[in-house]
């Protein structure tokens, strides 16, 4: 589980996060959704420890957060926007991290297979297009297995069949016990895969839940809608 | 083998297929190899070849230093998402970067010496001092390039701060000295003189050298003054010294914001 409490970001004058509480289940897909600039990755930056928080606390399992690196052996990510260093192959990309893993055996190669992306990986990064390289992304946060992943728009700059091979991974893993952490535009998407929404408005947690429990108390028949509806709402 | 290392390796697999890196050394070769062919002067080629370094080592190191910094932005934030400590990554980034660009003046500028000094075995001396001074100010301007790097979030002011830093230290510096020489002739001032040359790497590297060609006695009295003080053992020492200040403060700086900012 990962636990969040009173946690408070300021990029200058820009208060990000304000005062957020909340509670990530073990086992089960959340999805973070809220307009741009709401503070969705910023959030995830600070689980990371990209982002140091101005206050508050967080743990993953049983760590709390303090600086220290080694509870990210447990933390596959998934960035937003990948880019690697031009000159390497895929290939060499995924033996760095598997070397900085310390992990000789038992890697997780399916999206690879998937992806057939065994030629593709062969060739130097800056030739891949950017859909290659948003596969090798994927490839990279799936590689070593770990009990929990936290993925950016993983679907974003894919082609359907892409998606959907991607998305039936997610589901997959979620069904291995792992702890999902996901953000999207895309409600469809969330609908689809995740358990438990949350959505942040002006760094602030609007709404923390089971997601059919927005669907079925809004009378929207989508999520689309209804999130459309709550954050129409919360703006007057 | 430690995380530092690991990440090293694969960034060397990465710099040295970088098209810049070659052209910088093939650069370095064609400018030696060029010197020595049209200039009968050995002595001649070496501050020649002074000059251009003391020059270019500085600028490309820093401009190619904040680039390169800037552009991995993604890439450090992939890394920094692994079980790895920051410290442990900016290490392997600096040393992954100024290594390569360190051996690339060296193979470029050490490959026509070979050749020649072959012949000529007095110019090995000059020719150890020249990739001595070449070197450390490529670990001088690639620190300063990272810490100004870490310092800004904005790609286009960091730029313009490096290009900045390098024209004080390599060209100003040197015209502000012989204004202060120029204007305070009369009075004693060559220890403060060597004072503010110690305070630029640039200038130190340009001394070290221009004691070992022998032509400091060109400089006159200063000169007399630089050469007691820099000819000595003492002075030896607490030039390369100084360089190695030069290193460790830009570099420990750029790692104490490193460790603490957010990305």
């Amino acid at each position: 589980m990962i636990s969040i409490k009173n946690l408070h970001k300021r990029f200058g004058k820009l208060e990000v996060l304000k005062n957020i509480d909340l509670s990530i289940n073990t086992g089960k897909i959340t999805a973070i959704v809220g307009p741009n600039g709401s503070g969705k990755t910023t959030l995830i930056k600070c689980i990371l420890g990209l982002v140091k928080p101005d206050a508050g606390e967080i743990r993953v399992g049983d760590t709390r957060l303090n600086g220290h690196w080694s509870y990210r052996k447990d933390i596959g990510f998934m960035p937003q926007t990948a880019r690697f260093p031009d000159n390497l192959t895929g290939k060499e990309l995924l033996h760095m991290i598997k070397d900085l893993r310390d992990m000789k055996n038992g890697f997780d190669e399916e999206i690879i297979e998937a992806y057939n992306l065994t030629d593709e990986l062969n060739k130097p990064v800056r030739n891949l297009s950017g859909g290659t390289r948003q596969k090798l992304n994927a490839a990279l946060a799936f590689l070593f297995s770990p009990p929990i992943l936290i993925l950016d728009e993983p679907t974003a700059g894919l082609d359907p069949v892409s998606s959907s091979a991607l998305k039936d991974k997610i589901m997959k893993e979620k069904d291995n016990g792992k702890t999902i952490i996901l953000t999207s535009h895309i409600m469809s998407e969330v609908q689809e895969l995740a358990d438990t929404i949350v959505i942040l408005l002006e760094g602030k947690k609007f709404f923390d839940g089971p997601i059919t429990e927005i669907t079925n108390g809004s009378g929207n028949t989508t999520l689309e809608r209804a999130v459309a509806q709550i954050m129409k709402d919360a703006q007057l | 083998m430690n995380a530092t290392l690991k990440i090293v390796k694969y960034q060397l697999h990465d710099i040295v297929r970088s098209k810049w890196l070659i052209i910088y050394t093939i650069f370095f070769f064609l400018i030696t190899e060029g010197l020595f062919r049209f200039s009968g002067d050995s002595a001649g080629v070496v501050v020649s070849l002074m000059n251009i370094t003391l020059i270019i080592i500085p600028l490309v190191s820093i401009i190619y230093g904040t680039i390169y910094v800037y552009n991995s932005r993604e890439f450090i934030e992939l890394m920094l998402s692994q079980p790895i400590d920051r410290k442990a990554l900016y290490v392997s980034l600096y040393a992954g970067l100024a290594f390569p660009l360190a051996a690339g003046f060296a193979v470029g500028v050490g490959i026509p010496f070979l050749i020649t000094g072959y012949y000529e075995p007095q110019l090995v001396p000059t020719f150890l001092t020249l990739l001595a001074s070449g070197v450390l100010l490529t670990f001088v301007f690639t620190a300063i390039a990272f810490l100004v790097a870490n310092l800004t979030e904005e790609r286009i002011k960091g730029f313009g701060i490096a290009i900045l830093v390098w024209f004080f230290f390599a060209i100003l510096y040197d015209g502000i000295l012989l204004m202060i020489t120029y204007s305070f002739g009369d009075y004693p001032i060559e220890r403060p003189i060597i004072v503010l040359s110690m305070l630029n790497s640039v200038d130190l590297a340009r001394i070290l050298l221009m004691l070992q060609l022998d032509i400091a006695a060109l400089m006159g009295y200063t000169g007399a003054v630089f050469r007691n003080f820099f000819g000595s053992n003492t002075g030896i020492a607490v030039s390369f010294a100084s360089l190695a200040v030069w290193i460790a403060v830009p570099f420990a700086l750029g790692m104490r914001r490193f460790v603490r900012k957010d990305f």
